[in-house]
């Protein structure tokens, strides 16, 4: 095994195990290095892949089944295989009016906070790219919301928005002529007074939307950072040295860098978003016109008791989802870098 | 004035104005919440704009009844934190465990399927919770481990292990190459390296991923909310503060107080950590 060395750097750097494959049977015996190291590696991956397919597999595939079948809450405990299949639930689901309000409400919480977060997050890391005193504190600071429990934060933030004594509808009275509270959760539809003309404008939908891109703009500003900081310098050096201006040199020289990974942040968090639901649960509950796709997964299975619907349901969400992950895929691709 | 000085000068003043305004933004909330965990509910109410309180004001009275044990006519946020801590202490060490082996495995060893196997960790990765609570509440109704904290941890732990070997993966192949290739000719197998090479020289960021599943343990609610509703004896800290704050009975100062008392730990685990979560999250954005 005098080769051991480089046969092993071979290997690591993914190429193929040498194939013997005519000889194999007369020497089958000896297998190279690179062969033990990928049985090693597949009985190294083992429990890892048995807990993947034992608790998220399976139960997938399972939850497929049950979007065919009659399945009650109360009768959760005996769920067996073999239940007779039925369309009842697919139908109850697909052909409710609910479904549509409700992907339309998703889509629209979707693309708001997917622009609010990944706007912000692209500006915070601007400002932060050049090095200032105290940027690793900000930095630090910025990234509380991402971080901190889903529950304490919703929570704070329901206070600040209560509109009998929360800080937001107080200073707003005081400070800026507001005429009475604005129930910012709880109002389905508000008017917004715009040089003397009333836009409708869904308060409860936005605010969630505001809070949803507050929580997720830290994990936008973090990787948009990251390639901030990777990029060279000298091309945006030249840029400036043959007469652009800082909004143009960003315009063309350092947007297209970005856009990439600007690309793949959109993806991730729409994916996120489309499926997101503690924020709303806790924030709303689904009330006020703030009804998304995953709360009614939630609604079906325990306010209703039925677990077919629920699950079908969420066959729903996960068929937009598949959609998504391929668009995700797609784009890694076209990056001409290899996602896995 | 030249377009471009025009723009410099802008700039120059609407940087330090942004990031003011981000972190005002972000921090605001937070100390909201701090002040009004120390002041009595009644001040509250009388005068809620007022939030330069006197010093005199402050009370921890607020922490004392979510700390004190509900038989005592407190919240028993203390058992509570017990739950969490059992909870996310044993979903870090199992997830480790796994994970470790699995991340070395993707990120050095030529396995038959290792492609597969990655794409199969992305699609958990970036499958969402909601999709998994149906099949998952079903599942664990049966094994009659629903409202049993080892099912909880199982869950964790499948949720947790994609993330784990990912921030793992970007760490380990940091080692050098050369240096694990000398101690194989030098006699060493597959797990003596894995043991005596690479673990102690990425020793900090193990340890970082085991604090990052801690931390999503920790703050995870939907899952908790499915299978632990039923008895309060179980409860999770995030599950408790959102139930109780669903309640008319317990004052809004009180349960900022519990808010606190969650967020502390997460955010001190955080300041330690930034640096390593930082490059373990964004290890492939650099490209």
């Amino acid at each position: 095994m005098a080769d051991a060395p480089a046969g092993a750097a071979l290997a690591e750097r993914g190429a193929p195990p040498p194939q013997d494959g005519r000889d194999r049977g007369r020497r089958g015996r000896r297998r190279t290095l690179a062969q033990r190291r990928g049985r090693t590696g597949l009985w190294l991956m083992s429990p890892t892949l048995v807990i993947v397919l034992a608790l998220v597999l399976a139960p997938l595939l399972w939850s497929v089944l049950i979007a065919f079948q009659d399945l009650r809450l109360i009768r959760v405990g005996q769920a067996g295989l073999t239940d007779p299949l039925t369309l009842d639930n697919l139908e109850r689901v697909l052909l409710s009016d609910a479904l549509l309000e409700s992907l339309r409400t998703t889509l629209v919480y979707t693309v708001g906070s997917t622009a609010v977060a990944v706007g912000v997050g692209l500006v915070a890391a601007l400002a932060l790219r050049r090095p200032f005193r105290g940027r690793g504190l900000v930095r630090a600071a910025m990234l509380l919301p991402y971080i901190a429990p889903v529950v304490a934060v919703t929570f704070v933030w329901r206070t600040m928005l209560n509109p009998e004594f929360g800080v937001v509808n107080v200073w707003g009275q005081r400070f800026l002529g507001w005429d009475d509270p604005v129930a910012f959760l709880s109002q389905a539809r508000g008017e917004l007074s715009l040089l003397g003309l009333d836009v409708p404008v869904p308060t409860a939908l936005l605010t969630v939307v505001v809070f949803e891109g507050w929580r997720y703009f830290p994990f936008a500003f973090l990787f948009l950072l990251a390639r901030l900081q990777a990029l060279p310098a000298d091309v945006e050096e030249a840029a400036r040295v043959d007469g652009a201006t800082p909004l143009q040199t960003f315009r063309h020289i350092v947007l297209p860098q970005l856009l990439p990974v600007i690309a793949v942040l959109v993806v991730l968090r729409s994916i996120w978003t489309f499926n997101e639901f503690d924020d709303i649960f806790l924030l709303t509950g689904g009330a006020a016109g703030t009804g998304v796709a995953s709360v009614r997964v939630y609604e079906l299975l325990t306010v209703q008791r039925n677990v077919g619907a629920a699950a079908a349901q969420s066959l729903v969400l996960a068929a937009v989802l598949v959609v998504l992950v391929s668009l995700y895929l797609w784009l890694l691709r076209r990056r001409g870098e290899d996602p896995l | 004035m030249s377009r471009d000085r025009v723009e410099t000068a802008v700039l120059r003043v609407a940087r330090p104005v942004v990031v003011a305004g981000l972190l005002l933004a972000t921090l605001l909330p937070f100390a909201y919440m701090l002040l009004l965990s120390a002041r009595p509910i009644a001040e509250l109410l009388r005068d809620p704009g007022d939030v330069l309180v006197g010093l005199g004001e402050l009370t921890l009275s607020g922490y004392r009844e979510v700390l004190t044990p509900v038989d005592e006519g407190g919240q028993g946020f203390v058992d509570l934190l017990a739950n969490s801590a059992v909870v996310a202490a044993a979903t870090v060490v199992v997830a480790l465990l796994v994970a470790v082996p699995g991340a070395y495995a993707v990120a050095r060893l030529p396995f038959v399927g290792r492609r597969q196997v990655s794409a199969l960790f992305l699609g958990v990765y970036l499958l969402p919770a909601i999709v998994m609570a149906i099949p998952l509440f079903v599942l664990l109704s049966r094994l009659q481990l629903r409202g049993s904290l080892v099912g909880l941890v199982l869950v964790y732990v499948a949720q947790t292990v994609p993330v784990a070997i990912y921030m793992l993966r970007n760490y380990f192949t940091t080692v050098p190459e050369s240096v694990e290739e000398a101690a194989l000719v030098d006699g060493l197998g597959t797990l003596g390296v894995v043991r005596r090479i690479v673990l102690p020289l990425a020793l900090p960021s193990v340890l970082a991923t085991g604090l990052f599943v801690a931390v999503i343990a920790w703050n995870e609610f939907l899952f908790a909310l499915l299978f632990l509703v039923e008895d309060r004896s179980r409860w999770t800290v995030s599950l408790g503060l959102a139930q109780l704050s669903g309640s008319i009975e317990v004052p809004t100062t009180v349960l900022m107080a519990g808010s606190v008392v969650i967020t502390v730990p997460v955010v001190v685990v955080f300041l330690l950590l930034e640096r390593f979560l930082t490059e373990g999250l964004t290890g492939g954005a650099e490209k």
